[in-house]
């Protein structure tokens, strides 16, 4: 139950900071923006004004309180696909619609064989896969894969559309295989790491920890205790 | 995770039906082995009791697809893909039911082939490779579930055993319910045997469910919300999941029932799926009645459907993790 992938090639990510992200939500309407309005057609929203709205979104930020009062902190912790190098999404797939892109790593859906049997979903420990309730078939983060493959759009906008957005730049875009790159460089030299690295999928999008020392200090304790 | 209907009546009805299927088998060697001629239309109308639940079972499927238009191309994958095993395993297997059946509403066709000294006909031959067809099919479907290792309850092998136990304690009080019957009635003590194994079978299966249910409640979840956000700060709530509405994420992977509920469903299914079942067919292994054996099957199968629905609510997924609260 494993792809193969080659360290060698590229590896799409994001690397994001939560030292910065202050939870406004930028990064999860831009998604919703670019991504309602493309080609592979409308991200559905059921009941948009009434009293039970459902949608779909690519990308959320949710709020976690850390620590006990008054020694808390905020955590805001925006989540999308991770992109796993050995994403369990994938060979699940009957149909072969859910598969990682060769050239650059995205794990992507082809929504015209997708059958929308949810079985993805089931085996994505994350659940960052949704299935659109108008397209029944399932969705996920494509790390805006129709702005990064578009050569009319400048170099600078080559990039998912949430990173673009987002007011503190805790969202860093690259390919973590490079050395060079930001994101590697960041994973590197700021002790970036993977969500739930007990199911060995290795994903590539990895999280930067807080380094206020308060912080530290708490996590060192309970590291500690352990 | 919230139980699909769908795949609830898929399993649980093909599952009888692989069960009848080997019942048919085991009778036709039966037959064989002691010379004595049975009432063929207890092998063609259970070949199409079979086919009937094949069927329904797929018919359910469709139900969980949200382009089933397209289901053809779910057998694309099935080097990797558990599901595209199944989606190949089920037509393999209807299709031997299905010829199967007309070798025995046909015997003039049925001819016999002698080999090895003894002499076997060409549905009995047919009815070996059936069984090979059914066990695939059973461990493909099994192994959909038993596959996932982040659903801890399910990736078990006690999964697939229980899947087989169940299927086949439920196809062989079927066919007792069959010999029962005054149409098809067959010689006596065959119906009393096929009571006898059902019993047995639902004994067994009674006994695996129980060690499965006793392994996934000493079970710790391997995702923790440190290991899920990375911080290891013992002390963590939740205050968003990033919507105030549910999403699909909830509907999915969480049933919303309260724990009174949840053991509600785990009594009635061990009362249904096996307790009363053995209790009835206890009473059946001298003299088999038609009504009080369809009392068992109905019983035994709204059980199973019971066992079936907690089987998904009782699979914890981790991604529940991020979303314990709506806000």
């Amino acid at each position: 139950m494993t792809v193969e992938t080659n360290s060698k090639t590229k590896q799409l990510a994001l690397v994001i900071d939560l030292n910065v992200c202050v939870g406004c939500q930028a990064c999860v309407t831009s998604c919703k923006q670019w991504n309602t309005s493309g080609t592979a057609g409308p991200l559905a929203d059921h009941n948009p004004y009434d009293a039970d709205p459902v949608g779909t979104f690519f990308n959320r930020v949710q709020t976690f309180e850390v620590g006990e009062y008054p020694d808390t902190e905020v955590v805001h912790f925006p989540k999308s696909c991770l992109h796993c190098e050995n994403p369990p999404c994938v060979p699940v797939c009957p149909t072969g619609a859910s598969y990682k892109r060769a050239e650059d790593g995205i794990v992507l859906v082809d929504y015209d064989k997708c059958i929308g049997c949810n079985y993805c979903s089931w085996a994505c420990p994350w659940g960052v896969r949704e299935l659109d309730e108008y397209k029944k078939v399932m969705t996920k983060c494509t790390l805006c894969v129709d702005r990064i493959d578009d050569e009319t759009l400048e170099e600078r906008d080559r990039k998912p559309a949430c990173v673009l957005a987002c007011p503190t730049n805790a969202r860093i875009f690259g390919d973590i295989h490079d050395p060079e790159s930001d994101a590697a460089k960041a994973i590197e030299n700021r002790g970036g790491y993977q969500l739930m690295p007990e199911w060995e999928t290795n994903p590539s999008n990895h999280y930067l920890p807080r380094d206020n020392k308060r912080f530290a200090e708490q996590n060192q304790a309970a590291e500690e205790q352990l | 995770m919230n139980p699909p209907y769908s795949v609830i009546f898929l399993t649980t009805l093909i599952g009888m039906g692989q069960g009848l299927f080997l019942a048919l088998i085991v009778e036709q060697l039966q037959e064989q082995i002691q010379g004595i001629s049975q009432n063929p239309l207890f092998f063609i109308v259970g070949g199409v009791i079979v086919l009937f639940l094949l069927v329904g079972g797929l018919i359910a499927s469709f139900f969980h697809l949200g382009h089933p238009e397209r289901a053809w191309r779910a057998a694309a994958k099935w080097r990797t893909s558990w599901l595209s095993r199944e989606v190949i395993a089920l037509p393999i297997f209807m299709a031997i039911v299905f010829i199967y059946t007309l070798l025995e509403l046909m015997p003039h066709y049925n001819i016999t082939v002698s080999f090895g000294g003894l002499a076997y006909t060409l549905s009995l031959l047919l009815g070996f490779l059936g069984l090979l067809s059914m066990l695939l099919l059973f461990i493909c479907t099994s192994m959909i579930y038993a596959c996932l290792r982040f659903l801890q309850q399910w990736h078990s092998p006690l999964t697939m055993i229980n899947f087989i136990l169940m299927g086949c304690a439920s196809g062989f009080t079927l066919a007792a319910t069959l010999a029962a019957a005054k149409a098809v009635a067959t010689n006596r003590q065959f119906c009393i045997n096929l009571a006898a194994i059902a019993f047995g079978l639902t004994f067994l299966a009674l006994i695996f469910r129980l060690l499965s249910l006793r392994r996934n409640k000493k079970l710790r979840p391997k995702s923790t919300v440190q290991s899920a956000l990375g911080i290891k700060n013992p002390k963590i709530t939740q205050t968003s999941s990033g919507a105030m509405a549910p999403s699909y994420n909830r509907h999915l992977f969480s049933h919303g029932k309260t724990v009174l509920f949840i053991r509600s469903i785990k009594w009635i299914f061990l009362t249904m799926g096996f307790g009363l079942p053995l209790l009835i067919l206890i009473t059946q292994l001298n003299n088999t009645s038609f009504i009080i054996m369809l009392l068992a099957l109905v019983v035994q199968y709204v059980g199973l459907v019971a066992e079936r629905w907690y089987f998904f609510a009782d699979a914890n997924h981790p991604q529940n993790i991020y979303y314990q609260v709506i806000a």
